[in-house]
C-alpha cells in the first residue's frame, strides 16, 4: 500500500482520480436506489460504444437502462448495446467477449446476489482482459456480499440526502453519494462524499464532514478526520 | 364463355373458349357490344397474374424434354431442344409426345420446331397446322408465305409494312436489304425493326434463350467416407465447409446473413444448427466461431455421413479495403461482437435503444433487435430536449406503491414500496403527461409524475394515475416507475 501523499489542498488528492486506468471495478449497491448506476455512468469514457449486460433477475428487480435519462450522464443511447443473459455464466461470457472487442469503450455487467460462477478466477479473467485491452470494466453487484474478488477497486455506493436545489428549496438538488472504497490496489481505502459534475463529466470527491460520529467510520483504516480545507 | 379484364372504356374480352371462338368473337372486343350479339354470353373475370404464374410452372414442367425453357409473352413457351430431340426419337416424335403430354393435362397446343426461335414462333402461330416441323434448309421456304405479323413485330410496324405492300415474309425478304435498313434505322426496339426480326428468324442473328431459373443456392457439401460423431471431426468438416462456402460467397460478391449447418445421419435423420449475423459477412473465422457455442448440441446419433452448409439468407457484399489508419476496424469488431452475442444469448436478448416520438415514458424508447437492418433515424429527438429530468433507470413495468399524502392532488408524504417505507422529504413535480388519446382507450388516465427523495437520499420517479374525480375509476393509484441516481 502506498502512503497517502501529503498535499496542501486537504483530501482532494487522496480521492482516486476516476475512472483512471482501464481496469476492473466492482460496485456494490442496493437495487432499490439508483446511486450505484449513476456512479458507474459518471465514470464512463465519453467516446466509444458501451456494452451493458444484465442477468435476468437484475433486469426484473433493478430495472433497465433508460435512454432519455442516460443522456444526462453524457451517454448517448446510440452508443449503447444492451444484452440480457439468463444467469451469471452468460453475463461473464458476454463481458469477456466484450473485453476482447477493440471497438468498445467500456463494458458494464450487472449481477444479482452472489452467483457461484462469479468466483475469484472469473474476476481475475475479467481483470486480465480489461487491462490487456484497455477497456473499462464495471461489475455492478446488486444486494450482494463482498466475497473474494480480483477487482482493482471495490466500491460500496449509497445515496445521501442531497443539498437543496438552487431555485426550489423543496425539490431534490444535485445527487450526492457516499462512496466507500473498501478495497483498492495501490492505494488506501477510504470513504468520500461524491457528486457528479455533468458539464465536465467528472466525479468530485470530498471527505465526509468531520462531525460524523467516529463509530460510523470504524474499521476503515486510518481515514483522515480533518475538516475539508 | 369469355374472360374479361377492365379496359379503358369498360370490360373487354381477355380470352375465350372454343365455342366463343367459333362464334367469331375477337380479343379486345367490348363485353357490352358482344352481349348485344350473343345474349347468353357467360363472362368471368380474368386473373392475369395467376395466368403468368401458371405459364411459368408449365415452362418449368416442360424441362422434362430439354434443359432450357422460357416463357414467351402471355401464351407461349420456348424450348431449346438442340441436342435433346434424339432422346424422344427425333423432332417429329418429340412434337407428338408433347402434344400427348399436354393433351393429358387438358391443354391443346400448337407446336412448331424450327432452326431459330423466331421461325418456330411464326410457324406455331401462323403455320396453319397444329404440329409443324421445319428443317433447317426449309426455313426460308416455310416462312415465305407467312404474314408479316408472324415476325413478332409491333402492330404499328405491321400496319406500316402492309401499307408499303409488304404483306408476307417472302415479300419482305425480297426487298434489297440496304433499303430496309435505311427505312428502319430509327427503330429502337426489336419489335419495331423488321430487319432485325427477319435476321433472327432466318438464323443470321443469334437469339439465345435465357431461361428464368432461380440462382443456385450458395451451399457447400461434404460427403464423408466414414461416418463421424466426435466433436473434433465435426469441427474439421465445418472448417472445410466454411472455406468452400466463403469462397463461393466471395465469387458471387455476397455476404451471409443466415447460415444453416445440416448433418445427415447414417440412420436417416438430420440435425441442424443455425447462425445469424447482424451484417453480411464472409469471414470464415468469424462465421465458424458463431457455431462454436452450439456445436456440442448437434446430435450426430450414429454419426454423420454427409454435411452441408448453406447460406439461407445473403446480401450483396463487395470486396472491402480497410482504411490505412484502421479507423473502421472498431466498427467491424463491434459487428463481430454483436454476432457472437446473438449466437449465444439469442437475437431477442441483444438490443439497442432507439428514441421514439412519444411523451409516455415507457413508449418514448424502444428496444430494437440488432438483427434488424439499420433503421430510420430517430423519430424525433427534439422531444427530449428541454424536458424535466428523466431517470437513468426504468423499472421493467411500473410497480404499484402505497402512498400517504397531505393533499389528494399534492406530492406524497410517505411511500411504501417493496415492503419498505420511505419518508419523503423533498419532491419535485407534478409533471403531467396526458394519455395518447389517438392510440389508447378512453378510460386510460393521465399521469402526474413526481421526482421524490426520501430522508436517506434515495430518489424515486413515481406517478399518480389519474386525479380524484376525473370520472375514470376510483381513487388514483400510485406507481414507482424509475430510479434516479
Amino acid at each position: 500500500m502506498l502512503a497517502p501523499e501529503p498535499s496542501e489542498s486537504g483530501f482532494a488528492s487522496q480521492a482516486p482520480d476516476l475512472p483512471g486506468q482501464p481496469t476492473l471495478t466492482e460496485i456494490f449497491g442496493s437495487a432499490q436506489e439508483g446511486a450505484a448506476i449513476a456512479f458507474t455512468l459518471a465514470q464512463l469514457p465519453r467516446q466509444g460504444s458501451v456494452l451493458w449486460v444484465q442477468d435476468r433477475v437484475s433486469a426484473l428487480e433493478a430495472g433497465m437502462p433508460y435512454g432519455p435519462g442516460l443522456a444526462s450522464y453524457g451517454l448517448s443511447p446510440d452508443r449503447l448495446v444492451l444484452a440480457c443473459g439468463r444467469g451469471a455464466p452468460d453475463v461473464l461470457w458476454a463481458l469477456e467477449e466484450g473485453l476482447r472487442c477493440s471497438g468498445l469503450g467500456a463494458v458494464i455487467g450487472e449481477m444479482w446476489g452472489d452467483p457461484r460462477a462469479l468466483d475469484f478466477t472469473a474476476t481475475k479473467r475479467l481483470l486480465r482482459r480489461a487491462e490487456a485491452s484497455g477497456i473499462h470494466a464495471f461489475l455492478i453487484r446488486w444486494n450482494a456480499q463482498a466475497g473474494l474478488s480480483a477487482a482493482r477497486r471495490r466500491w460500496r455506493i449509497a445515496a445521501l440526502p442531497s443539498p437543496p436545489a438552487t431555485f426550489d428549496p423543496k425539490a431534490p438538488g444535485a445527487p450526492l453519494w457516499q462512496a466507500d472504497l473498501f478495497r483498492a490496489r495501490g492505494r488506501r481505502p477510504g470513504l468520500w462524499h461524491a457528486r457528479y459534475d455533468g458539464s465536465a463529466h467528472h466525479i468530485h470527491m470530498a471527505a465526509p464532514p468531520a462531525h460524523r460520529p467516529l463509530d460510523a467510520q470504524a474499521g476503515r483504516g486510518d481515514l483522515p478526520l480533518r475538516g475539508a480545507a | 364463355m369469355v374472360l374479361a379484364v377492365q379496359g379503358p372504356h369498360g370490360p373487354i374480352i381477355h380470352d375465350m373458349d372454343r365455342t366463343a371462338c367459333r362464334l367469331g368473337l375477337k380479343r379486345g372486343a367490348r363485353i357490352t357490344d358482344i352481349r348485344a350479339l350473343v345474349p347468353n354470353l357467360c363472362v368471368e373475370d380474368a386473373d392475369p397474374s395467376a395466368e403468368t404464374a401458371a405459364l411459368q410452372r408449365l415452362a418449368v414442367w416442360a424441362r422434362r424434354w430439354c434443359p432450357w425453357t422460357q416463357t414467351d409473352g402471355a401464351d407461349g413457351i420456348f424450348l431449346d431442344i438442340s441436342g435433346s430431340a434424339h432422346l424422344a426419337g427425333g423432332e417429329g416424335a418429340l412434337l407428338r409426345e408433347m402434344r400427348e403430354a399436354f393433351g393429358r393435362a387438358g391443354l391443346r397446343i400448337r407446336a412448331a420446331a424450327a432452326a431459330t426461335p423466331g421461325a418456330a414462333w411464326a410457324l406455331a402461330r401462323y403455320g396453319g397446322r397444329r404440329l409443324l416441323l421445319c428443317r433447317d434448309e426449309q426455313t426460308q421456304d416455310c416462312l415465305a408465305p407467312l404474314p408479316a405479323a408472324s415476325l413478332r413485330l409491333h402492330p404499328d410496324t405491321v400496319l406500316l409494312l402492309e401499307r408499303l405492300g409488304l404483306k408476307t415474309i417472302g415479300a419482305l425478304a425480297a426487298i434489297p436489304r440496304e433499303a430496309l435498313v435505311r427505312r428502319f434505322r430509327r427503330a429502337e426496339t426489336p419489335d419495331a425493326n423488321p430487319v432485325l426480326r427477319l435476321d433472327q428468324a432466318m438464323g443470321r442473328l443469334a437469339e439465345p434463350l435465357v431461361p428464368g431459373r432461380p440462382a443456385p443456392p450458395l451451399r457447400a457439401a461434404r460427403r464423408l467416407a466414414e461416418p463421424i460423431g466426435d466433436l473434433a471431426g465435426i469441427e474439421n468438416v465445418l472448417g472445410d465447409l466454411m472455406l468452400d462456402l466463403t469462397g463461393r460467397l466471395g465469387t458471387a460478391a455476397r455476404g451471409a446473413r443466415h447460415l444453416r449447418l445440416t448433418g445427415y445421419r447414417t440412420d436417416g435423420g438430420t440435425a441442424w444448427l443455425e447462425a445469424r449475423t447482424s451484417t453480411p459477412s464472409r469471414d470464415p473465422a468469424h462465421l465458424t466461431r458463431l457455431f462454436a457455442e452450439d456445436l456440442p448440441r448437434l446430435d450426430p446419433g450414429f454419426g454423420f455421413d454427409a454435411m452441408t452448409l448453406e447460406a439461407a439468407a445473403h446480401e450483396a457484399l463487395s470486396a472491402h479495403q480497410g482504411g490505412l489508419a484502421g479507423e473502421d476496424r472498431a466498427e467491424s469488431a463491434l459487428t463481430t461482437l454483436l454476432d457472437r452475442l446473438m449466437a449465444r444469448l439469442g437475437s431477442a436478448n441483444v438490443s439497442r435503444l432507439r428514441p421514439r416520438g412519444s411523451h409516455v415514458p415507457e413508449r418514448a424508447e424502444t428496444r430494437e433487435e440488432v438483427q434488424a437492418p439499420i433503421s430510420t433515424p430517430s423519430e424525433s429527438a427534439s422531444l427530449s430536449r428541454h424536458r424535466p429530468p428523466r431517470p437513468p433507470r426504468l423499472l421493467s413495468r411500473p410497480e404499484e406503491a402505497e402512498v400517504l399524502y397531505a393533499l389528494p392532488e399534492g406530492p406524497p408524504a410517505r411511500l411504501a414500496w417493496r415492503r419498505q417505507s420511505h419518508r419523503i422529504v423533498r419532491s419535485e413535480g407534478p409533471e403531467r403527461i396526458a394519455p395518447e388519446w389517438w392510440r389508447e382507450k378512453s378510460t386510460v388516465r393521465l399521469r402526474d409524475y413526481y421526482l421524490v427523495e426520501d430522508e436517506g437520499g434515495r430518489r424515486f420517479w413515481l406517478f399518480r394515475e389519474g386525479v380524484p374525480g376525473d370520472g375514470r375509476g376510483g381513487a388514483p393509484r400510485w406507481f414507482v416507475q424509475g430510479l434516479f441516481g
